[in-house]
This record gives structure tokens, C-alpha cells and sequence, in this order.
């Protein structure tokens, strides 16, 4: 993200020498170079602030750490938005604010990386529905961010579950559906204000049924193979633009005077995909049509992310592992349509244990805020198949792996020294129907509170309605 | 298919079976938890007799008269089978583009308003909804037409998931909703569409003879609809009402003062908890899904996790399961209701007596009570845990088969982890 700039700042030096240390003889005799053109990357960037936050440390609790382990009356201590030391015993300052944890369970805030909060918010009304670009079924220029409505009430009643950190997508009806955006999950007046700074952007694909349904009749694809036609093409178009703008860069340093490529705002983002920058989350049910996705993915070396929904990822777990792509998927959901068909309640568990990186995703302003009951569903019907996963492994699913599928598990996702204290205190075991978020922390920052009405998120669409204020 | 050699199943129910012996006509399900739904309460350890596919006797102590299978339930959760509350089970396979959807219906000259069709000829016993249903503790279901633009989404069903999906009764409920989505495309406006369904109760009324086939009839309903509205005005058939909002809810109280020998239940009724009092008052019950909390549209503004607790506490009656595919999930739904406020007996109700009550088939399903068909469900712990789950179910005395496609498919691509010791193919045929 930051090689524009420093060509930027290449050109700017370049255009000083022409100008004012070259005697103008020798300046006549060059051709002239037009000022570079560079592209800024980050056109829109976050203006996110951290709700400030005390030293803390909570006390006696039961930690999952997502990563893997499990302490019981430990302790976690935060500061400064970071986390400072989580162990049996820590050291914290006296002044310290001391939660007792007793009883309770302290876990990784949660991640969505597949929700459509704000771009297909409640009210669900044509107003309102934002999210899927249908005019042409290769649309990756546009961005998820640009219909973020943060009013969305439902990025509270998410953040009561206890989910810190959500990856906005565009819809599946397209083959390239646009950039997604990672957000802090915190009320906000405006997508700016919730941006996770220096996320790396997604974008958003699709296979299968929807592409086909939503452009069957309106000029294609119309076929799985049209599909596959339709990415391959696009990708085949962003090489060559790749190719426009190194011989432009070429050209340039070479001191000539080339005229700069017309931008493509599609084919910009697939080559930021191409280039590494952007990653890739893939909309894809069907064990066969993912394997063929992967192939793809050689033939054009870049990387998927993640397939989303993978609802026969079971089926493909050795490849998923092998090919190092995440599956984000549901417990239990299934049979809404043919590519939904086979489902099963061990998909999560099965694909865990063939070492492929499971994901418990929401796609849904519901599911969103009860994610650890899902994970508690996939848990214990992996556990009722003799796959034995612990706990403390099982919440992979829900912080680390959406994490490392987002590009920003170095900044959160787990319990370790120097993360961002991106935590949820739980009042009992989260895997359980009947426990609750009881305090959730973004940055260090108190975002949520059970016990405290002046702590619920009220979003502007609720003021002044019936229902205000009341518990959610 | 799904009914067992008695030899099968000894060994499919090992977690639970202590007896090796076959299966006979009569079983003990001894020394669970019993939550009976009836006057008996819940017995910690208690014993429930079943004979020639009915309940005989429920009591207290492990004691076992002879001639009865025991089947030690110890340590673990007995309850009725659940009741789905409003599915369309046995109507549909697969809902989007792919076929067997039975659940969507249009406007045809035979029945112009809706409230003739009838499910009971559009059931499917083989659709593997309903083993992948009742394996989780679902034993019968209200099922009915889901999708239409028609007034009436016709005479629902209540279906039993045996096999044969056996009718428990038909004619059994009528839904009509009554919010905005349906005002919009009947007449665009809610001042038409209560108008309208009162112009059509009213034609029903005041039509004392069906005419004949040969007669000349131009009135709005057909005369297959006369014949099915003249049971909901009798109050043979209730009628469900969906209504979101609380000005909605208080017109479909108003509907039953003018027309009080109708049975109503309120349908979905996010803001019911707003007039909690006058839905008790009227005894009215209401079928809900407790997780909506989100204000959807702005019929739903007072959308909260307290509905079912609120109208409960006001001695409103409370059903909770609306899906097809999933409605499975309802215990987990009851959960979430019983984690924000509904009485733990009240969300065991929800899913088994009140549903049965709701849907006039008590009788027979909803709870373990002598005469009633033995549909039970033994849990491996409390079944609103997301955690536990069905061990056993019986149907009308049967222990079925707990399999479904679902975890045939799962069976099968387990077993590939056994080809590296060649043990397998791609195809894993069932032993």
C-alpha cells in the first residue's frame, strides 16, 4: 500500500531536478516529463480514535486465550489499548481498575469476517438495500465502504455479543462483487470513524447460483462454466492493466514522458489482488466448484482468503488445508438451495481437523450476535462424531482464524502481550445458550456493558421510536 | 426404510440402552429427568411407560413392572417430542430454484381468496426434512402453505415425522397475515386490507348455502372457500394472524370482539409484549421467534429478546418455532428466550404443550400424559443447551432410526480419512 507514495515521492524529485538544478540547454535537449501519475491508495482513510479505556485487569476468570489454551483463575491485565499480560498470576499497577472474574470467562472479542451490517441494514427496506451492485456481474470497483449506513442498529446489538471487529462484504450476486471493509465494531458517527486502520482491503467473489441466477437472462453468465469464463476474463483484463502501468513506471524512470493508463476502478482493485494488497473472499457452497476455484487461483497466482459459506467444505477439507484457504461457514444451515443441499453439523469440526483454517461466519444481523452459540453447536456435534476439539482450540474459529483470513491477526484476534485488548468477559461459559457478553472491550475502550442501560448502543434510526432505550 | 429390525437396535442405541434384550411393544424409559408437561410436573428421576405406541403411565422411582425393555435414561433429560410450531415440513425439499416446492401456491379460479387449498394433499413423507428434523427431538409439526400473495394461506396440517408422515389432523389452522407487506399488495393500504377480509368473512356469513357447482356464483370468494371459511367462523379452524405491529395487534384484538366465535392466534407479533394484557385478556396465544430484536421495517421499532418473557409474565400463552429447514433450532430459540426472561418451564411449553394446544392437537402430542402417542425424546442433558442433544426419539412408541441424510453424508466423507490404510473409496456404501 505504501509503493505509491514512495513513487510519488520518486516523481516529486525527479520533477525538481528537471526544473531547477539542470542548466536549460541541457533540460531542451530531454524530453520534457509530465508530473508523475501516482494512485492514492487510501483515498478514504480511517479517522478511528480508541474509546479510552483505564488500566484494568481482571481477576480469577476462566481465559481462552484463541490460540489454543485455557487458564483457569488467571488473570488478563490491558493498558493503553494493548494487552500487557495474561497468565496464572500478572503484575499490574496498584491503581489498576480490578475486575473479579470469578465465575465468569474472558475470551478474544469476536470476528465476523462475513457480515452485510450497514450495507444491508435494518430497517431491510429498498432504501436501505445497498449491497449488491446488480448491473453487471463484474463490478470489483465498487467498495462496501461507500454503503456502510453506521446508523445499522445492528452493529449494537452485534457488539453485545461480543463482536469487536467485523469484515463488511459487498452481495454474491456478482462474479466480482467489489471491496469489503474491515470495521471496529464501535457506534460511530460515520464508516471512517469505524475503519480498522491499516486493515488490508478484500474483495468480494461469488460462484455458483447466484451469478447465474441474477444474470441468466440479463446477457451472462448464465451457466457455472459462463461463470468461470467471467472471472477468468477479468482476471486475464487486470494482468494486461498491470502490465500498462509497470511499462508506464518502466517508461517513467527511464526518464521518458509516457502517458499515464485511463484507471479502471475494476480492474485497480483485481490488480490490487494480483499485487497481494487485497485478498480475496470467495462466496462458494460446492466442494467440486471450490477445487476448480483454487485451480484458478494457481492460474492467476493470487491467493484466496477465504471461501465463504463452504457448505461442503467437509468434503474438501484435505485441499482447503493443503491450499492454505480458510472456510467460514455456518453450523447448521442448510437445504435453501440445491448448492446448500448437503450441508452437514460437523462441517466446522471436520474441516478443523484436517488442519485447514475454520471460520464461524454470521451472514446475518441475527446469527451475528450469538456467534459463540454456533461455535458451541460445531463444537459438540464434533465432539458427538469422536472429533475431540477443545474449547480453547474451538475458539479458533471465532477470533484467530477470522483474523488471520482479514489480514490483521498481528494487531488482534487473541489474548497475547502487545495485541489490542480487543476482549469479551462472558458471565459463564460462552458455550452455553444461556451466557451473555457481560462487558466487551475495543482497544481497551468499555464499548458494552449487560448491567449498564447508559453503555447499549442507540443508533439514530431508534431515537425517539418505540423501543427506545429499552433492553435489546 | 427408517423402521428397525429389532436387532439393529440394540447396538444403534448404545449410549442409552442398558438392555441387550429385543425390543418389545412395551419400553421403560427409566431414571431420567422427566419434564412431563402435564399436572405431574417435572420428576428428577422418573419412569415413563409406553405401550403399543402410546404413553401408559408416567411416574416417579425407577420401578418397572415385567414385560417392559428397559431403557435406562439416567443421568439424562426426558421430555415429549417436540411440536413445530409453524413449518412447512413435508411441502418442500429445497426452497430456492431447485424443486419440490409445494409450500408456494397461487390464485386459481377453484379458489380465489386462498383459504381452500389444502396441504394435505401436497405431503411428502420421504423429503429428508424430516428425518433431519425429527433425529433432533422434532416428533410432529404444523405445516402450511408459506409463500402467496392469496388472502389465505390455506387449511395447514399437523403431520406426525413417522414415516408415513401421518395426518394428526387436518383442516387444522388457516394463517392470513395482516401486516404491511400483505397490505401492500392487497390494495396497498391496510384501510383496504381489513376491509377486505372483513368483506370476505361477511360474505361467508351471510352465504347460509354453498351454491352449487351448476349455479351461477361471481362472489369474491370461491365456493371451495365459502365451505373452508365456514369452519374458521365456527371456530373449528383458528385462524393465525401475523402482525408485527402493536396498532396491528390491537386491530386483530378489535377483528375477535366483533367476531369472538373465531379462534385467533397471533402470528410472529414482534411488539405483542406491547399489549401483553389485552392478548392474556382475549386469550389469545401468540407463536413468535424470540431472537428478533432488530427493528426490520417500522413495524417492528419495539423489536426486543423480551418478548416471550413479557407475555408470559402478562398469562399470555407462547409458542416459539417458525422454520422448516432449521426447525430444529426452535429448542435453541427457547433457549435464548428462557437466557432473557421466559420461566424455564414456560420455554420447555413453548416448544411442546402450547404449540399442541394452539394447534388443537393436545390430545395426542405435547406431553407425556397416559393415552397420548408416545412421542419422546430422550436428551443427553437439558435440550435448550446448544451443547446436548436428542440421544433417542421415539415416535408413537417407536425408537426411530437416528439417522438422516445429513449424517450419512457425514458418515461417508469421514471414512475418506481411511484411505490412506486403503481401507476405502469415494463411495462408502452404508455397512
Amino acid at each position: 500500500m505504501k509503493h505509491t507514495s514512495s513513487k510519488l515521492a520518486i516523481a516529486l524529485a525527479c520533477l525538481c531536478s528537471t526544473v531547477s538544478m539542470q542548466p536549460i540547454a541541457q533540460a531542451e535537449e530531454q524530453t520534457e516529463q509530465a508530473p508523475h501519475v501516482s494512485i492514492n491508495t487510501d483515498p478514504y482513510p480511517s479517522t478511528y480514535t480508541p474509546i479510552s479505556g483505564k488500566p484494568t485487569v481482571i481477576t480469577n476468570v476462566t481465559i481462552l486465550d484463541g490460540v489454543g489454551s485455557r487458564i483457569e483463575n488467571g488473570m488478563v491485565y490491558f493498558a493503553d489499548g494493548k494487552i500487557v499480560a495474561v497468565g496464572e498470576t500478572v503484575d499490574y499497577p496498584n491503581d489498576a481498575v480490578v475486575i473479579d472474574g470469578k465465575g465468569k470467562w474472558v475470551t478474544p472479542g469476536i470476528i465476523d469476517n462475513h457480515s452485510h451490517l450497514g450495507v444491508y441494514p435494518t430497517p431491510s427496506v429498498g432504501s436501505t438495500s445497498d449491497g449488491n451492485e446488480m448491473t453487471s456481474p463484474v463490478t470489483p470497483g465498487v467498495w462496501a465502504e461507500h454503503s456502510v449506513w453506521p446508523q445499522d442498529p445492528g452493529f449494537g446489538r452485534a457488539l453485545a455479543g461480543g463482536v469487536t471487529s467485523l469484515q463488511i462484504l459487498p452481495g454474491s450476486a456478482n462474479l466480482f462483487g467489489g471491496r469489503s471493509v474491515v470495521l471496529k465494531n464501535v457506534p460511530s458517527r460515520t464508516m471512517q470513524d469505524m475503519k480498522f486502520p491499516d486493515a488490508p482491503y478484500g474483495m468480494k467473489m461469488a460462484c455458483g447460483e447466484n451469478p447465474k441466477r441474477v444474470y441468466g437472462k440479463k446477457g451472462g453468465p448464465m451457466t457455472r462454466m459462463g461463470n468461470v469464463k467471467g472471472y477468468r476474463q477479468a482476471w486475464s483484463d487486470a494482468q494486461n492493466y498491470m502490465r500498462e502501468w509497470e511499462k508506464y513506471e518502466a517508461d517513467y524512470e527511464a526518464g521518458k514522458n509516457p502517458k499515464a493508463p485511463k484507471r479502471n476502478l475494476d480492474l485497480e482493485t483485481m490488480a490490487g489482488v494480483l499485487s497481494g494488497d487485497i485478498r480475496v473472499h470467495m462466496h462458494c457452497y460446492r466442494a467440486d466448484e471450490m477445487t476448480v476455484m483454487m485451480d484458478m487461483m494457481k492460474e492467476f497466482d493470487y491467493q484466496i482468503a477465504a471461501f465463504h459459506h463452504a457448505v461442503e467444505g467437509y468434503k474438501i477439507a484435505d485441499k482447503l488445508a493443503e491450499n492454505n484457504v480458510c472456510a467460514s461457514m455456518w453450523a447448521d444451515w442448510w437445504g435453501f438451495k440445491l448448492e446448500a443441499y448437503d450441508g452437514i453439523r460437523e462441517n466446522i469440526p471436520v474441516v478443523h481437523a484436517a488442519n485447514a483454517c475454520a471460520i464461524v461466519h454470521s451472514d446475518d444481523e441475527l446469527g451475528i450476535q450469538r456467534l459463540n452459540q454456533e461455535a458451541a453447536k460445531a463444537w459438540s456435534d464434533g465432539k458427538r462424531a469422536s472429533i475431540d476439539i477443545s474449547m480453547e482450540e474451538a475458539w479458533q474459529w471465532l477470533s484467530a482464524n477470522p483474523a488471520k483470513s482479514l489480514g490483521i491477526f498481528d494487531k488482534t484476534g487473541s489474548i497475547e502481550a502487545g495485541k489490542n485488548a480487543d476482549l469479551v468477559l462472558w458471565t459463564g461459559n460462552p458455550f452455553s445458550t444461556y451466557t451473555k457478553a457481560e462487558q466487551v472491550f475495543v482497544d481497551g475502550g468499555k464499548a458494552y456493558e449487560l448491567g449498564n442501560p447508559e453503555s447499549w448502543p442507540l443508533s439514530d434510526f431508534e431515537v425517539g421510536q418505540v423501543g427506545e432505550g429499552d433492553v435489546k | 426404510m427408517k423402521r428397525l429390525l429389532s436387532l439393529a437396535i440394540a447396538t444403534a442405541l448404545s449410549s442409552t440402552v442398558m438392555s441387550t434384550s429385543v425390543l418389545a411393544e412395551n419400553i421403560a424409559i427409566v431414571g431420567g429427568k422427566v419434564i412431563t408437561q402435564t399436572k405431574q410436573g417435572t420428576l428428577e428421576s422418573g419412569t415413563v411407560l409406553i405401550k403399543d405406541g402410546a404413553i401408559e403411565k408416567v411416574s416417579s422411582g425407577t420401578d418397572v413392572p415385567s414385560g417392559y425393555t428397559k431403557v435406562d435414561a439416567s443421568g439424562k433429560v426426558v421430555t415429549p417430542g417436540f411440536v413445530g410450531a409453524l413449518t412447512s415440513l413435508g411441502l418442500v425439499e429445497v426452497a430456492s430454484w431447485a424443486g419440490e416446492v409445494d409450500s408456494s401456491a397461487s390464485s386459481t379460479k377453484v379458489s380465489t381468496t386462498g383459504a381452500a387449498l389444502d396441504v394435505t394433499y401436497a405431503i411428502n413423507p420421504d423429503s429428508t426434512l424430516i428425518d433431519v428434523s425429527r433425529i433432533e427431538g422434532v416428533t410432529s409439526a404444523a405445516t402450511t402453505i408459506a409463500n402467496t400473495d392469496l388472502m389465505f394461506h390455506g387449511q395447514g396440517a399437523v403431520i406426525g415425522l413417522d414415516d408415513d408422515a401421518d395426518i394428526l389432523k387436518d383442516k387444522a389452522f388457516m394463517v392470513v397475515n395482516m401486516d404491511g407487506a400483505s397490505a401492500d399488495s392487497h390494495g396497498g393500504s391496510r384501510a383496504v386490507l381489513w376491509v377486505t377480509l372483513e368483506a370476505l368473512i361477511d360474505e361467508v356469513a351471510s352465504t347460509k348455502k354453498i351454491p352449487s357447482l351448476t349455479s351461477g356464483w361471481d362472489g369474491m370468494n370461491a365456493r371451495a372457500d365459502i365451505k373452508a371459511l365456514k369452519g374458521v367462523l365456527k371456530g373449528d379452524i383458528p385462524l393465525f394472524i401475523e402482525a408485527d405491529r402493536a396498532a396491528d395487534i390491537r386491530q386483530v384484538l378489535a377483528f375477535k370482539k366483533r367476531h369472538p366465535d373465531i379462534r385467533i392466534v397471533l402470528l410472529h407479533g414482534v411488539e405483542a409484549w406491547r399489549v401483553a394484557d389485552q392478548l392474556a385478556k382475549a386469550n389469545i396465544p401468540v407463536i413468535l421467534d424470540p431472537q428478533l430484536n432488530l427493528p426490520g421495517n417500522f413495524e417492528q421499532l419495539g423489536a426486543t429478546l423480551h418478548n416471550a418473557e413479557r407475555l408470559e409474565k402478562a398469562g399470555v400463552k407462547v409458542a416459539i418455532g417458525m422454520e422448516t429447514h432449521n426447525i430444529r433450532l426452535a429448542a435453541q430459540h427457547a433457549g435464548n428466550a428462557v437466557a432473557n426472561g421466559l420461566s424455564y418451564e414456560g420455554g420447555i411449553a413453548s416448544l411442546t404443550s402450547v404449540p399442541a394446544m394452539i394447534l388443537g392437537v393436545d390430545d395426542q402430542v405435547g406431553s407425556l400424559a397416559p393415552g397420548k402417542r408416545a412421542d419422546v425424546v430422550i436428551w443427553s442433558g437439558d435440550p435448550l443447551e446448544v451443547t446436548e442433544a436428542a440421544e433417542q426419539v421415539y415416535i408413537e412408541g417407536e425408537a426411530i432410526e437416528m439417522s438422516s441424510r445429513q449424517t450419512k453424508l457425514r458418515d461417508r466423507y469421514m471414512a475418506l480419512k481411511d484411505v490412506s490404510a486403503g481401507k476405502t473409496s469415494h463411495y462408502v456404501k452404508p455397512q
